[in-house]
């Protein structure tokens, strides 16, 4: 099974789509691989926190700004591949039930980072797991008008949220991240102080 | 023995304010004085916990994570790729299973072999005991100031009340 029918967004573009949305006090957490290359590359801000490593761990990161930061809405753009590495993050986050939460799965149904091995996002639909471990907002898109719609939304709204973004598999000619992992911490730490 | 108020009371005075983690029968006291004071967020998995923790330390927060020596395995790869990696102090509070071999075999290998593994990947540790738990929190407290990186707290069996009465 691959991508239904209808996705026309890479996964660049969504990310580019989101940028254009989210205000610039508001802290991002994005994923290793691909995702953290393009973002950075798409648009970097101090309030970007780029993995390396640590896969699956994304929205776990999230959480804990989120609580340490109630009163700032807090989002992380995931993959699809390390959802499933962290499925059980999910029951946490509908748990922990926090307001200010948005997660945002890019999925591209593949390993793109290492060679587009495919992932169980194909059989397995993780807006229904989310919605599952108790979410609040829920929405799944493909096109850029819907995604501009329902992020929008979730950022006036109460989460916890979670908006599965389904891409193309294309990723762009990017190099890695040229920042230290602890410069690109303590610029993120000082920007959302 | 250590009671679980006394030991949350120093930890919260040495300025710890986020905890999480997942639970162990040695650390159940403090795991139910926390709740008690509404201070402990469970975590589903020890890697999660540690990930969570850098979170809140990014935000402001003074993080300590609770978990049995098993859990120092499901974490290692978050402990060296993101928490060591990018310099994210926390306190690992890590109950020592499998000490001397005096436990259910599953915590055998990780109680024999566990300060050689957090030696190999340069996480400092020091064993908590009731004579020296000032020095060991101010030890604590210092090496996580100055390194910038998590810092682990043994505790064996029966040095700080285990499951409350």
């Amino acid at each position: 099974m691959r991508p239904e029918e209808g996705t026309i967004q890479s996964r660049a573009r969504a990310i580019e789509t989101l940028f254009g949305l989210i205000p610039d006090n508001v802290p991002v957490i994005i994923c290793g691989g691909f995702p953290s290359r393009e973002a950075f590359r798409i648009g970097d801000r101090p309030t970007h926190f780029y993995m390396l490593g640590s896969m699956g761990m994304a929205a776990a990161i999230g959480l804990g700004v989120a609580q340490a930061k109630p009163d700032k809405k807090v989002v992380v753009l995931d993959g699809d591949g390390n959802v499933l590495m962290g499925l059980g993050t999910l029951a946490t986050a509908g748990a922990l039930r926090l307001k200010n939460f948005i997660h945002v799965v890019l999925d591209n149904e593949v390993y793109g980072s290492s060679g587009n091995q495919p992932s169980y996002s194909q059989v397995v639909r993780l807006d229904q797991v989310a919605k599952a471990a108790g979410y609040v907002n829920v929405e799944r898109v493909r096109e850029r008008e819907d995604l501009v719609y329902e992020f929008r939304d979730m950022l006036g709204k109460d989460g916890p949220s979670f908006l599965l973004v389904k891409v193309t598999e294309q990723a762009e000619d990017v190099g890695w991240v040229p920042l230290e992992p602890a410069q690109i911490a303590e610029r993120f730490r000082k920007a959302i102080e | 023995m250590i009671e679980s108020e006394e030991f949350v009371q120093a930890l919260q005075d040495s300025g710890f304010d986020f905890f999480t983690g997942v639970p162990d029968s040695i650390l159940a006291g403090i795991i139910a004085t926390l709740m008690e004071r509404r201070l402990y967020q469970p975590a589903v998995r020890e890697d999660e916990a540690v990930a969570m923790a850098a979170g809140a330390y990014l935000g402001g927060k003074v993080p300590a994570v609770l978990m049995q020596n098993a859990g120092l395995g499901t974490s290692l790869n978050t402990l060296t790729s993101l928490n060591l990696l990018y310099r994210q102090p926390c306190l690992l509070i890590v109950s020592w299973r499998g000490f001397e071999g005096k436990d259910a075999p599953e915590y055998r290998v990780m109680g024999q072999t566990m300060t050689q593994l957090l030696d190999t990947v340069r996480l400092p540790h020091r064993t908590l005991s009731e004579q020296t738990v000032t020095e060991d929190l101010k030890w604590v407290a210092q090496t996580f100031m100055k390194e910038r990186i998590p810092v682990a707290l043994l505790l064996k069996h029966g040095v700080v009340r285990g499951l409350q009465p």
